[in-house]
């Protein structure tokens, strides 16, 4: 079971999840720089967070414009599980594998703070542990982290369940206030805030159990037991 | 900006011949205050610098200590006071790079950014509420987009930073010792420029910052890119895994000719380079300007032939340029080309150590006047007074600055700003404690005490997390040198920092000195700011919860201390009284006895008392935790005092613990057993801050009402003035 975390220049939040994966949750992980082409033998993709090109013109637009994207495009297309965090995130949405766009927040400042999600969709390959509606404390950490889509596109992808997280406020001026989307599939998911920095009970203030579920649904799509 | 008279006859006497332009230039970067220390090099020896931990390597930017396990953490601090106050976002962007460079070039991995900042009164000051709006952006924008998280800090507002701002910047670094570079290099090696390329920008930038701020030179101002910084940061790590580097140094005040002089000096080699290859931003620059200017997000690399291949694929894969700029020479001239054409020969054993001076001091006049007391208006309403209080900028939470921050990448962020001190995890299972701070207002009236006081409340922070101080940086933000009454000021205050040093044997691993900090209205209040690194070696204090029936302790004596306090600037608009004093032998035994009582993990929280004294820290843990606390201010330790003195003297070595009523009895213990004055003085519950003495009722406040003021009011004063 191989988990493959991909490197822009400038990620950095690669570290951290490779961090998690192997040391909390004993995967077998593997960076891939952005230039490489990606094994077909990988069975997950995490897209990490943190300022790829220095988030140039727009967040996670030049990354998504890497090599490396197509053999991403490719293994979503086989229903493989890939997960974008934040800058992760807006590379995905950027590239078109997720609906809607990132904008700078209401606030126009950088936001990093603790807040809650609301697990709205727990059938995914890093939902599946959770309850329906459960909550998880998890921090996030962005300047673009206003997820925006038209009324016609929330329509539907509240119909085809697409809705993964919700914020429990208003935050951010999200459009419903939306944390992270599925594509029509499933597998590929993207989430704002950053589950890597809340399953250690060290470096969580409330409680790093639902955080990691996210890692634990992981493990359960790729039929590991811990 | 170029030399002194008497330093360009210096020169000449020196080499023997009249200099070259490009000489001249390179000197005079190099012999700036700046660069060369030369007002205070010969004082700063007074500090102790070594120690069991400290680990000292020639041509090192950054302090080093020795953690245990295989691991050491480096730690550095620096200012960016001129730049910031002509350009605030750019000023202090590069402040940040510039400190982060320090870091990586002893081969470390910068792990943390902590700032001090410093401006205007920004109640009534338009200019100076947008030079900290901008600073705070520069900071975040270039710290998150590296990956680097700032984790602490302090902010603070006086008329004396007026059209002027002091933003200092410190860091701190994290690897394996084995990893650490061991700078050396011989004749044949190479000389190598990575990073981004050499512009007009941060022209003389070092002299710039070694002269009063009187015009606007936005020349002198470097240009911040945090993304080519990320990708030195990778690329220089990646090359020293592969043990690519013989010797590293960041481009910092003085640019190339400060790197390469200094380089050479510190290994006693001569290094002779060419300016045709250098890589320039634009054509036709001069080799006076390649040679001075202080471009950003450049590294000097000293390497040989069979290494360069390996280290010029990592800058490929990275995308960064490298040149080879030169070689490394027998002797100890620095030798400065363009093609064939020699600009500057000249030895850099010259250029590197500029002529120490012994300035004259004077204690100033104003010092006499300003320790006496004052007969002040008496207060009708203390609720007031404390809402005033906690919703002034100096003391209503920074939560507007660092959540701009990212705090939490990197994944060691155990206790989070907006706390006492912050604390990183280290991966053998240790934990560091950092804290930064500096007290101008008690500085000003008392330049020595005032700047033990700085050490003692940083030191009392980490404390508060249950570390020992293992190391402090000073940073000494004085006026200009040349006047004998600051150059004494400038001098009590590392007298005092080193008194307190010595006695509790924190050897000083880094630290700055900036002069010339003054604008046409005058210099800045003496401004050291000090931080301490504590080292915990099973599990920090992390702040908890604290619950209805939980106690509150009160630790150390309160003294009639109202000198330079919030209380006495911000409510009174008096500047003068008695200064806090530290007595080091209580302070040692407060220290001893709050590790202790953290270790035997009987305490719920520790915080200090500082700025706006017991009211204010008493206030602060109820509005953090959003529940009220009854308080009688009968009987505290001390002497007896006035009730003014009582809620908002600021004196040192208190503390304030809060425990679960099972453990009181073993905390009163501790403290008996070491003679250390306390008492309970609170229990925590409801919803209102009730202080009283005997049956009457002196504060009497919702505490919902004052988180949100206390939350809410630096916002609100940024965002609508």
């Amino acid at each position: 079971m191989k988990v493959g975390v991909i490197v822009f220049p400038g990620s950095n939040c690669d570290r951290d999840m490779y961090h998690v994966l192997r040391d909390v949750f004993h995967l077998n992980a593997e960076y891939f720089w952005h230039e490489k082409g990606l094994p077909k033998n990988l069975d997950a993709v995490i897209l990490p967070g943190g300022f790829s090109y220095g988030d140039r013109l727009r967040a996670g637009v030049i990354a998504a414009h890497s090599p490396v994207i197509e053999d991403v495009r490719k293994m979503a297309e086989k229903g493989i599980p890939i997960l974008g965090v934040c800058n992760g995130f807006q590379i995905l949405v950027e590239s078109g594998l997720l609906p809607g766009v990132l904008l700078k927040n209401t606030s126009l400042n950088f936001m990093c703070q603790w807040t809650n999600l609301i697990v709205e969709n727990n059938t995914t390959p890093f939902t599946n542990q959770f309850r329906l509606h459960q909550k998880i404390p998890i921090p996030i950490a962005n300047g673009e982290g206003r997820y925006y889509v038209d009324d016609d596109t929330l329509k539907k992808l509240k119909k085809k369940n697409q809705i993964v997280f919700r914020y429990d406020k208003v935050i951010n001026g999200s459009s419903d206030r939306i944390a992270g989307v599925c594509n029509e599939s499933g597998n590929v998911v993207g989430m704002m805030p950053h589950p890597e920095r809340a399953v250690e009970p060290v470096i969580n203030p409330i409680d790093s159990k639902p955080s990691s579920l996210i890692f634990e649904s992981l493990l359960n799509t790729m039929g590991v037991t811990q | 900006m170029s030399l002194e008279p008497q330093e360009l006859a210096e020169l000449k006497t020196k080499i023997g011949r009249e200099p070259t332009s490009t000489e001249i230039q390179i000197v005079a970067a190099e012999w700036s205050e700046h660069c060369s220390y030369k007002s205070s090099k010969k004082h700063l020896k007074m500090l102790p610098m070594t120690g069991p931990l400290v680990i000292s390597e020639k041509g090192y930017d950054s302090g080093v200590l020795d953690v245990g396990d295989g691991y050491v953490v480096t730690a550095h601090i620096e200012s960016h006071n001129h730049p910031s106050a002509v350009e605030p976002y750019g000023g202090a962007a590069t402040g940040v790079g510039g400190v982060i460079r320090d870091i990586l070039s002893a081969g470390t991995r910068p792990i943390a950014i902590f700032d001090g900042l410093r401006f205007g009164n920004i109640e009534k000051d338009k200019h100076a509420r947008w030079l900290f709006k901008n600073a705070v952006t520069g900071i975040a924008d270039y710290g998150n987009c590296l990956g680097i998280p700032t984790i602490g800090g302090e902010v603070e507002f006086d008329e004396c930073y007026s059209n002027y701002a002091l933003v200092d910047v410190a860091a701190v670094g994290f690897g394996k010792k084995e990893n650490l570079i061991k700078n050396h290099a011989k004749k044949g090696d190479l000389v190598v420029l990575m990073g981004g390329s050499t512009g007009r920008d941060g022209i003389g930038g070092s002299q710039f910052a070694s002269d009063s701020l009187e015009s606007e030179d936005r020349s002198a101002v470097q240009i911040p890119d945090p993304f080519i910084e990320k990708l030195i940061i990778e690329a220089i790590l990646e090359a020293r895994n592969q043990n690519l580097i013989n010797a590293l140094k960041d481009l910092g005040g003085g640019g190339l000719s400060c790197a390469v002089s200094e380089t050479a000096d510190t290994l006693g080699i001569g290094i002779e380079m060419d300016v045709d290859k250098v890589h320039t931003r634009e054509p036709g620059m001069h080799p006076d300007e390649i040679m001075v200017s202080e471009s950003q997000e450049r590294m000097l690399i000293i390497t040989n032939k069979e290494k360069l291949k390996k280290l010029e694929e990592i800058c490929k894969k990275f995308r960064i340029s490298c040149s080879v700029i030169g070689h490394v020479t027998s002797g100890n001239l620095m030798h400065v080309k363009k093609g064939s054409q020699t600009f500057a020969n000249i030895s850099t054993d010259i250029v590197a150590n500029a002529t120490l001076l012994d300035r004259p001091s004077k204690k100033p006049e104003y010092l006499a006047a300003i320790q006496q007391e004052k007969k002040l208006k008496p207060i009708l309403d203390y609720n007031k007074t404390i809402m005033k209080l906690i919703s002034s900028p100096n003391i209503a939470s920074k939560i507007w600055v660092y959540g701009q921050y990212d705090h939490e990448v990197g994944i060691r962020t155990v206790v989070k700003p907006g706390q006492d001190a912050s604390v990183l995890r280290l991966d053998n299972g240790k934990f560091l404690s950092v804290k930064i701070d500096g007290n101008p207002k008690h500085c000003y009236i008392n330049p020595r005490e005032g700047a033990i006081g700085c050490f003692e409340e940083a030191c009392r922070n980490v404390v508060c997390t249950g570390a020992t101080p293992i190391g402090m940086l000073d940073h000494l933000q004085f006026g200009n040198p040349q006047n004998p009454e600051i150059f004494w000021t400038f001098l009590e205050s590392l007298k005092g920092l080193t008194d307190f040093a010595k006695y509790f044997k924190i050897p000083c691993i880094g630290g700055k000195v900036s002069l010339y900090n003054e604008t046409p209205s005058g210099p800045i209040k003496p401004t050291p700011l000090i931080g301490v690194l504590g080292l915990i070696d099973k599990k920090p204090l992390i702040p908890q919860k604290i619950e209805s029936g939980d106690f509150l302790i009160l630790i150390g004596n309160t003294k009639d201390e109202l000198g330079g306090s919030e209380y006495y600037e911000y409510v009174h608009k008096f500047v003068g009284g008695n200064c806090p004093i530290v007595d080091f032998k209580e302070s040692k035994r407060n220290m001893s006895a709050i590790l202790d009582i953290i270790n035997d993990d009987l305490a719920k929280n520790a915080h200090d008392c500082s700025k706006g004294g017991l009211a204010v820290a008493i206030s602060e843990l109820c509005m953090s935790n959003l529940l009220g606390c009854d308080i009688s201010v009968e009987g505290i330790p001390g002497e007896k005092l006035n009730i003014d003195k009582i809620l908002f003297s600021e004196s040192h070595s208190r503390y304030l613990i809060t425990a679960e009523k099972k453990n009181l009895k073993k905390i009163e213990g501790i403290l008996q057993k070491s003679n250390t004055p306390y008492k309970i003085i609170g229990i925590f519950n409801g919803k209102k801050i009730q202080f009283k003495k005997g049956k009457k009722s002196i504060i009497d406040l919702s505490v919902d009402k004052a988180q949100k003021a206390w939350l809410n009011s630096l916002r609100e004063l940024v965002m609508h003035g």
